[in-house]
């Protein structure tokens, strides 16, 4: 195990998946080796393989989109990243209508192996357009896997994977994670998709949260233990598939349930748990579940008001001591 | 051109053209559930192009794309089979008149949202082109369709990537019932070819023979290696948009005039007068194609509806 950040364990992937199959290839705005990427994730990638398999394309997310699904279709694994994720709206259509229909509806005659990497979230400080958090949109669209890791280990296994599954994939990041370092193993290693991850074990309250919330959660749970609360995090790691037994199995650990995401609280990551918690589990809840995600909102630029809207650490402690 | 050839368009016009009218027919039995937009009237354009196709190219077709399956050499049975809803037709009833796809001979499939198919054919040619073969990809759409921001984006992308795309524009005048000329101030769409750098040629939709010279040419280009062509294709739907359309909104005169411009009754008097095939082997001929779409009528018919729990499969590969 080394060291290394998620931006730089994302690029190990893409790498190794590239050098491994070559018909892999990447596609996005400013990604080549001018730019290198809006987040560098794609840095001397384009030296490493060509311009052919790391092509910069003029600003047209529906065109990358589904230009990715035709190359999808006949033979291809592309990776296409959209650059900012509230982008995604450009590329509805190719999606949710094209990509993740095109296998049922075609009667699984096609198969569709696309990923689309795409940043979400906010704390950077550049407004509604470009600080939104839209997961939860995916998960309504039947057809498509959704990946949302937290961790640098998890980036690397789950974007092999991701590349190397027969489905579209909306492939989630968040903005502040990229800098943020944690253990990778070395060599080669996938993770699967639908298997949650215990962050941390506790046995008094189950924390589920996803991406940058996984380290809010993390750090909240460290301030909780020196009040003498043990608090479990949980991390989906995919939210489709969802690892409902992961979940529900610390809910009838700990009794008590607080999810936490970044998306809006309606219809979101967290209205999906808790009710999934709700259906299958209430019996083992010894206090109502808490949901805690941004209020329904756009995201605003100024910093106050930024910080005022997205959960943290402290919101998380607040609102896991209402229900202890 | 080469008399087997001709021939053969002509039977696929045929087919296309009884094929269509049975629909229409079984339509009013009852038999067709949802909507059909038929493709009678447009014959020589998915004929005209797909002849100038091999087994192994593709093409991306529309909501209105019987034909252009039947033209690429899809199979009457199972797209009817299909259309019917049944499990014997080629996407297992899940998609029906507007999404018949038969991989097997490169038909990628019919998307009905429109224009939709316009980047997904740049992504065929974008793949063609990574992976080194000497394949095409022709994307079928309409006067609607370049409307669209997609119709901007793709064939940009397919410029200047220089990819082996061949942008068919079936413009029949009406976008549903709105016509051309109240959403653009162009009367030709292949003018927009100048935008991308890209030829943009004009044809007449009615002309099989037309249609399969200019395809020809931007075929052999982009087989070379020469990049993408805008082909638009002028042409007239003989029918209204879908089932329910009487098409009140087009003038009488017009409409006379485009049927006398019929694309499957011009190609039959070509042969006809060139003397490329006798009235025997034309009668024989019109004889089988009848008999092939009556055979397809009968397996789709005899298919089994899908199990109700076939709903939930092939939601994931």
């Amino acid at each position: 195990m080394r060291k290394i950040t998620y931006r730089d364990a994302l690029r190990e992937a893409l790498l190794e998946e590239m050098q491994r199959d070559k018909t892999v290839f990447l596609l996005g705005e400013d990604i080549g080796r001018y730019w290198q990427g809006a987040f560098k994730v794609t840095k001397g990638l384009a030296e490493k393989f060509g311009e052919e398999r790391v092509l910069d394309t003029p600003i047209s997310e529906s065109a990358i989109i589904g230009t990715a699904v035709g190359a999808a279709i006949t033979g291809m694994r592309p990776v296409a990243e959209i650059m900012f994720g509230d982008l995604v709206t450009l590329a509805m259509d190719q999606i949710a209508n094209q990509a993740a229909k095109i296998h049922y509806m075609f009667g699984g005659q096609s198969r569709v192996p696309l990923v689309i990497r795409t940043p979400f979230g906010g704390g950077v400080n550049i407004a509604a357009h470009h600080s939104q958090s839209l997961e939860a949109w995916f998960m309504h669209v039947p057809g498509l896997l959704v990946a949302v890791p937290s961790m640098p280990s998890d980036a690397k296994g789950l974007l092999k994977a991701a590349i190397r599954n027969d489905n579209p994939v909306v492939f989630c990041e968040h903005k502040l994670l990229y800098p943020i370092e944690g253990l990778v193993p070395e060599g080669e290693y996938t993770l699967p998709f639908g298997a949650a991850e215990v962050k941390r074990e506790g046995k008094d309250v189950t924390i589920v949260a996803t991406m940058f919330m996984v380290h809010e959660a993390l750090k909240a749970a460290e301030a909780l233990e020196k009040d003498g609360l043990s608090v479990e995090v949980v991390d989906p790691r995919t939210l489709v598939p969802l690892d409902k037994k992961v979940i529900i199995d610390s809910v009838r650990k700990t009794g008590r349930l607080v999810v936490v995401s970044e998306d809006c609280k309606t219809a979101g990551v967290t209205a999906e748990i808790a009710a999934l918690v709700a259906e299958e589990a209430i019996d083992y809840l010894d206090a109502p579940i808490k949901r805690l995600a941004t209020p329904d909102a756009p995201i605003p630029f100024s910093p106050p008001l930024e910080k005022h809207l997205i959960p943290d650490e402290k919101s998380i402690i607040q609102i896991v001591k209402k229900i202890v | 051109m080469d008399s087997d050839t001709l021939v053969l368009m002509y039977r696929k016009m045929l087919e296309i053209r009884l094929f269509e009218d049975k629909v229409f027919e079984l339509y009013g039995q009852n038999l067709v559930p949802g909507t059909i937009h038929l493709y009678t009237g447009e014959e020589a354009i998915a004929v005209g192009v797909c002849a100038n196709l091999r087994k192994e190219d593709y093409i991306v077709s529309t909501h209105r794309g019987h034909g252009h399956c039947i033209a690429k050499g899809a199979r009457l049975d199972r797209i009817m089979a299909e259309i019917l809803g049944r499990k014997t037709g080629y996407c297992k009833g899940k998609g029906g008149s507007m999404h018949i796809a038969d991989f097997s001979v490169g038909v990628l499939g019919a998307t009905a949202v429109v224009g939709a198919g316009i980047p997904i054919a740049t992504g065929a040619g974008l793949s063609i082109k990574l992976r080194g073969t000497d394949q095409v990809a022709a994307c079928f759409f309409g006067d609607g369709a370049s409307n669209q921001g997609t119709f901007h984006e793709a064939i940009n992308m397919a410029a200047i990537w220089n990819l082996p795309v061949l942008f068919v524009c079936e413009n029949n005048l009406y976008a549903m019932g709105t016509h051309q000329a109240r959403v653009m101030l162009i009367d030709d769409i292949a003018e927009r070819a100048a935008a991308y750098g890209i030829p943009g040629v004009l044809t007449d939709g009615n002309d099989a023979i037309a249609v399969y010279k200019a395809a020809e040419k931007a075929v052999e280009r982009a087989r070379g290696g020469r990049g993408p062509t805008l082909l638009e294709c002028k042409t007239y739907r003989q029918k209204g948009h879908s089932r329910f359309d009487p098409a009140t909104y087009r003038p009488k005169e017009e409409v006379e005039e485009w049927l006398s411009k019929d694309p499957v009754r011009r190609l039959r008097k070509q042969l006809r007068e060139a003397g490329t095939i006798s009235d025997d082997k034309l009668a024989q001929m019109e004889r089988d194609v009848a008999e092939a779409v009556e055979a397809a009528v009968t397996f789709a018919v005899d298919g089994p509806h899908p199990a109700p729990r076939e709903a939930l499969e092939d939601i994931y590969a």
